[in-house]
């Protein structure tokens, strides 16, 4: 077993406009992005974000060997119950997640 | 037709190599643009009408800017002047160039485009169901719009273009897409649309797009086929990554960009590297929308804020910290509400060194050897909020965790405990408004200044 975090390259969240949070997973080379769009599942990572499964949009992007993961901020930047003001943080979350061995 | 363009910097505070901008300066520019501003500090910026960067800074740049566009003899722009866009900002930079041009005793000039609305007319468009709600915009009721302290309409490339069209040295823009001011000329001279807009994306954050994003400069030239971005600081490259991964960032969706009048699709878009400076790309594709719409930003007081951090070591009250602290909230409120008579209010405690940072979600909390206890209190007024956290101030300081134990005694770094930062801002609107002419919702302007 290895976490999502061993094996992509860098974990980075960002806003994506005041209501949006945008996710971006780099790996290292084509087999891992394989490996990791085949074994990341969509509801895990909503999961650890609080967020309604439907609510996250994926994007597998291999030319650039990255998975992108969008969906509504769990709380609108500066809000009074928001705690990250520019979404940095988000990326740690999922970066824990267990993939699969092999 | 080609249009060479010159992005000093990803926003003006950020700064830039002198190299960069020198090489990018004897490259011939037709255009110098640059952008001022991003909501991604947070709604204050937009709710006040301000800067998030100092003044002097941003006078020693404009400054610098304004003498690079006299030697390439070309016009300068800034979108989204003064971090916001709001008319306030606005004013606040062409006062700056007031200043410069005065101190050179150059006479500039200027084009000044406004991106400010009415709050009441845009409440009166929202109860009309004349706006449309974007995807994840809030809930909002045309009073909350029109309690708005700034609204803005991100302007695109028609009204950057109308600026321009005035002949101005320089154009002072207030909101604008992060890309129109780039994308407008161009557009304007014919050049590929698709290309316009993604190079513009690509390019609006300066040299991020580049293997050396302090270095700050790069060049976009435009053609009737495609872009070519180059690298301008000393060893900086570009790469097909490093230009098509910009798409990625701070962008919800990788292929496609909205913006008024249409979308772009980078799909089909194809990168190559002509050397190790420079990246040509092209099969972007420009989608034009049969509506004309520009998005809208408000912000408005979401109530007034007094917060208070007390610091705790004692290894008992660490390890119960989370008892301790909701026992104090609860308390509070309670106390805050007989003494006031008021209801209007909210206290946090977030746990610094805990899970301040990400809250319930944070699955791998646990306290080190001290948790910072930030108060956060939030209400109606000033005045209350600064009641709500005097009250809260006996409790962080001496609250026991039993009832039978000596008086404890919590570390405090300030005195007065309690930081005032009065009105605290919220964004309300993500929202867009269809127009029958571009400029129906702008204002252009033009003004010398200078002896």
């Amino acid at each position: 077993m290895s976490t999502l975090g061993e094996v992509a390259s860098h974990i980075r969240s960002k806003n994506a406009g005041p209501f949006w949070l945008t996710i971006d997973v780099f790996l290292p080379d084509a087999a891992s992005f394989e490996k990791v769009c085949a074994q990341l599942s969509t509801d895990e990572v909503a999961r650890r974000l609080g967020a309604a499964p439907a609510s996250v949009r994926r994007f597998e992007i291999a030319d650039l060997a990255v998975i992108k993961f969008s969906l509504p901020r769990p709380a609108v930047q500066g809000s009074v119950a928001d705690r990250d003001m520019h979404g940095a943080s988000f990326a740690l979350l999922i970066g824990d997640i267990e993939l699969e061995a092999g | 037709m080609g249009v060479r363009v010159l992005v000093p910097s990803g926003a003006l505070g950020l700064g830039w190599e002198e190299a960069a901008l020198a090489a990018g300066l004897a490259a011939g520019p037709d255009l110098i643009a640059i952008d001022g501003g991003s909501t991604d500090s947070g709604p204050h910026y937009l709710g006040t009408g301000t800067s998030k960067y100092s003044r002097a800074s941003t006078k020693a740049e404009w400054a610098a800017l304004i003498d690079a566009r006299a030697r390439a003899g070309v016009p300068l722009i800034i979108g989204t002047a003064g971090t916001c866009g709001a008319d306030a900002a606005v004013d606040w930079l062409v006062d700056i160039t007031r200043e410069i041009a005065a101190e050179r005793g150059e006479r500039l000039r200027l084009a000044v485009l406004k991106s400010g609305q009415a709050p009441a007319e845009i409440a009166e468009a929202l109860a009309e169901r004349r706006l449309e709600p974007l995807p994840g915009a809030p809930e909002v009721t045309p009073e909350a719009v029109a309690e708005c302290t700034n609204i803005v309409a991100l302007a695109g490339a028609e009204q950057v273009q109308a600026a321009l069209a005035t002949g101005a040295d320089i154009v002072i823009a207030g909101r604008t897409t992060d890309t129109a001011i780039i994308a407008a000329l161009p557009l304007a001279r014919g050049c590929h649309a698709g290309a316009a807009w993604h190079g513009a994306k690509v390019g609006e954050c300066g040299a991020l797009a580049t293997t050396r994003p302090n270095s700050g400069s790069i060049l976009l030239d435009f053609d009737e086929e495609g872009f070519t971005l180059t690298a301008l600081g000393p060893g900086a490259g570009a790469t097909p990554r490093s230009v098509s991964a910009h798409m990625l960032y701070e962008n919800a969706d990788p292929f496609i960009l909205h913006e008024p009048g249409g979308h772009l699709d980078v799909r089909r878009a194809r990168y190559e590297a002509l050397d190790a400076a420079r990246v040509r790309v092209t099969g972007s594709r420009w989608v034009a929308s049969p509506r004309y719409t520009v998005k809208l930003e408000g912000a408005r007081r979401a109530g007034f804020q007094v917060v208070t951090l007390a610091l705790v070591r004692d290894p008992r009250y660490v390890a119960a910290i989370r008892e301790w602290t909701a026992d104090i909230a609860r308390r509070v409120v309670e106390k805050a509400r007989a003494r006031t008579g008021r209801a209007d209010f909210s206290v946090e405690l977030r746990l610094i060194g805990l899970d301040a940072t990400l809250g319930a979600l944070d699955r791998a909390a646990r306290a080190g050897s001290e948790v910072g206890v930030l108060g956060i209190v939030t209400a109606g007024d000033e005045t209350l909020a600064g009641e709500v956290a005097k009250t809260l101030n006996p409790y962080l300081l001496h609250h026991p965790l039993t009832e039978d134990e000596p008086m404890p005694t919590f570390a405090f770094p300030f005195s007065p405990a309690e930081i005032a930062r009065g009105a605290a801002y919220e964004f309300c609107l993500h929202h867009v408004m269809a127009l029958d002419d571009p400029m129906q919702a702008f204002r252009l302007t033009t003004l010398e200044v200078g002896p």
